[in-house]
């Protein structure tokens, strides 16, 4: 089987071609770096995004601190993930780089908040 | 209105005003102020927090968030002066730069000024979509606000028009916040944003994207109900007989940046209407002398490492001109088959960098410098994209004469 991907790894984008033969990878073409060759075969197995969403703060000057998490995780498991990070509650004062969510879903990533917010 | 003497005045601190004001005190500046309107500085990676910044100039992927804040705090750590909740209502070509702010008005004369306003999003006024005008429609950038800063959620049935990727990511957006994104419209044959966010937003998502089509129909008296979109042709115009009506409560816009240049006309510089910038030559420098433009002001970008880049670079050429002067630039630029293409005029006594778009998608592209009908740099770019910028240098010693040079786009 051949197909084409997107490489989203960087702004680059390569298009890169992958033959493969059930879950075995034949021949990988078109990626300009070895993180392509490793996103493609991480693809054909279990896709791994980041994600970055908002939790609620009360007492600060914006009601929302934006999150990320600190390593992807699969794909899948995205909408899950989303829905537990929803369930924290923050007063403010937020830091950046706080970590809200220890090993999310124990999928091995951390949520931390990605900006300050100050107290109204 | 008071008076204040400043050697250099910075309009904007979003992502080019904070790099180009850090620049310039690393350079050994000490008199700089920064002018920004909104309560905080970051410009727009306030409310940008996908991550994927910073890959070029820090080597990780950052939020938008924390890109600006490595920026800020570098600004404080250097005691760089900001003055927040600023707005400037006047440039003057003797660099006299007039901001009202909560006490007041007052008049900044400066020796040097770097214009970085950064842009705005095109509306739905400006495409002129015929029907009513309800609530529910929304630039990318305005729904990005709402959900990001002020937890207000903008619908549950939304359909975006355009490919830019602010309305790719809003489409994952929505779609994380429990909302149902149609579809993703795009005008053109081909998608205007980068090809990882048609990846990661939307075929991530099942979210689809149908190119060569447009709204062409607004529904709904007090709330949007429906849009109709139709086909268009090669030109883009709508075909008659292909219009189909989409249930919806949200249209999301996200259809183009136009950079924000009322003050650069105000000090009388000239603007490119194919950069819709100002007119500048390789030291970043305005046809006003001692005015300067970086970021998306001057050209709309695709990544902000490149605008950071881009504001660094003319720190350099503002210090430069502070202290002796800059080299005359007299060899006009142009350009084929590309847009968006800066400086428009250089020495062609130094290595210089052009920025560029593609005009058109497509492989095997030849991007080359010439004068006298030799080539000065040539390179190859596999698949050229308009939502990708590209870079050609010259080096100095490669420009034959002061003839003017043309940047060619080609495909074999």
């Amino acid at each position: 089987m051949i197909r084409t991907y997107t490489c989203i790894m960087c702004p680059i984008g390569c298009e890169i071609t992958a033959e493969y033969e059930g879950g075995e990878v034949l021949s990988v073409s078109g990626n300009r770096c070895a993180k392509g060759e490793n996103y493609v075969r991480q693809e054909l197995t279990c896709p791994m995004r980041n994600i970055a969403t908002s939790v609620r703060v009360s007492g600060g000057e914006l009601p929302l601190a934006s999150v990320r998490l600190t390593s992807p995780i699969p794909l899948e498991r995205i909408p899950e993930a989303v829905r537990e990070i929803h369930r924290v509650e923050l007063t403010a004062p937020v830091r950046g780089g706080d970590v809200l969510i220890k090993d999310l879903l124990g999928l091995g990533a951390d949520v931390i908040a990605t900006k300050d917010i100050e107290k109204a | 209105m008071r008076t204040v003497d400043k050697k250099i005045v910075v309009i904007g601190a979003g992502p080019a005003g904070l790099a180009a004001a850090i620049a310039l005190h690393e350079r050994g500046e000490r008199d700089i102020l920064l002018l920004e309107r909104e309560k905080k500085p970051g410009g727009i990676l306030r409310q940008c927090i996908h991550d994927g910044f910073g890959l070029t100039r820090f080597g990780e992927s950052l939020s938008g968030p924390e890109y600006a804040a490595r920026f800020i705090a570098r600004a404080k750590e250097l005691g760089i002066e900001i003055v927040t909740g600023a707005t400037v209502v006047g440039l003057d070509a003797d660099k006299t730069v007039t901001a009202v702010a909560a006490d007041g008005m007052t008049a900044y004369r400066a020796q040097a000024v770097v214009l970085a306003m950064g842009c705005r999003e095109r509306t739905r006024g400006a495409l002129a979509i015929p029907g009513r005008r309800p609530a529910g429609v929304y630039t990318a950038g305005v729904a990005q606000a709402y959900i990001n800063l002020k937890n207000i959620m903008v619908g549950r049935e939304a359909v975006i028009l355009g490919s830019g990727d602010i309305g790719m990511i809003m489409a994952r957006r929505l779609t994380l916040e429990g909302a149902h994104v149609k579809g993703v419209y795009e005008i053109q044959p081909y998608p205007s944003g980068l090809p990882r966010n048609v990846e990661q937003c939307l075929n991530d998502y099942g979210i689809p994207l149908h190119l060569s089509r447009t709204v062409t129909e607004i529904h709904g008296r007090d709330r949007l109900e429906a849009v109709t979109v139709s086909r268009v042709d090669e030109r883009m115009k709508p075909i008659p007989g292909s219009e189909e009506r989409i249930e919806c409560d949200t249209l999301i816009l996200s259809v183009g940046l136009i950079t924000e240049n009322e003050l650069t006309r105000m000090a009388g510089a000239q603007i490119d209407p194919r950069t819709s910038g100002a007119v500048i030559d390789e030291h970043f420098q305005t046809e006003v002398k001692g005015i300067f433009a970086a970021g998306n002001v001057l050209h709309v970008h695709d990544l902000v490492d490149f605008v950071s880049l881009e504001a660094e670079q003319l720190a350099a050429s503002v210090t430069e001109y502070l202290h002796g002067g800059l080299d005359e630039c007299g060899v006009e630029v142009s350009g084929e088959g590309v847009i968006q293409l800066i400086p428009q005029r250089v020495s062609a006594k130094r290595d210089v960098t052009f920025a560029l778009r593609p005009a058109k998608p497509g492989r095997n592209a030849k991007l080359r410098v010439e004068q006298d009908g030799t080539v000065l740099a040539e390179k190859r770019i596999p698949r050229a994209l308009p939502a990708e910028m590209a870079q050609i240098t010259v080096k100095a010693e490669k420009f034959l004469s002061d003839s003017p040079v043309k940047v060619v786009l080609s495909f074999d």
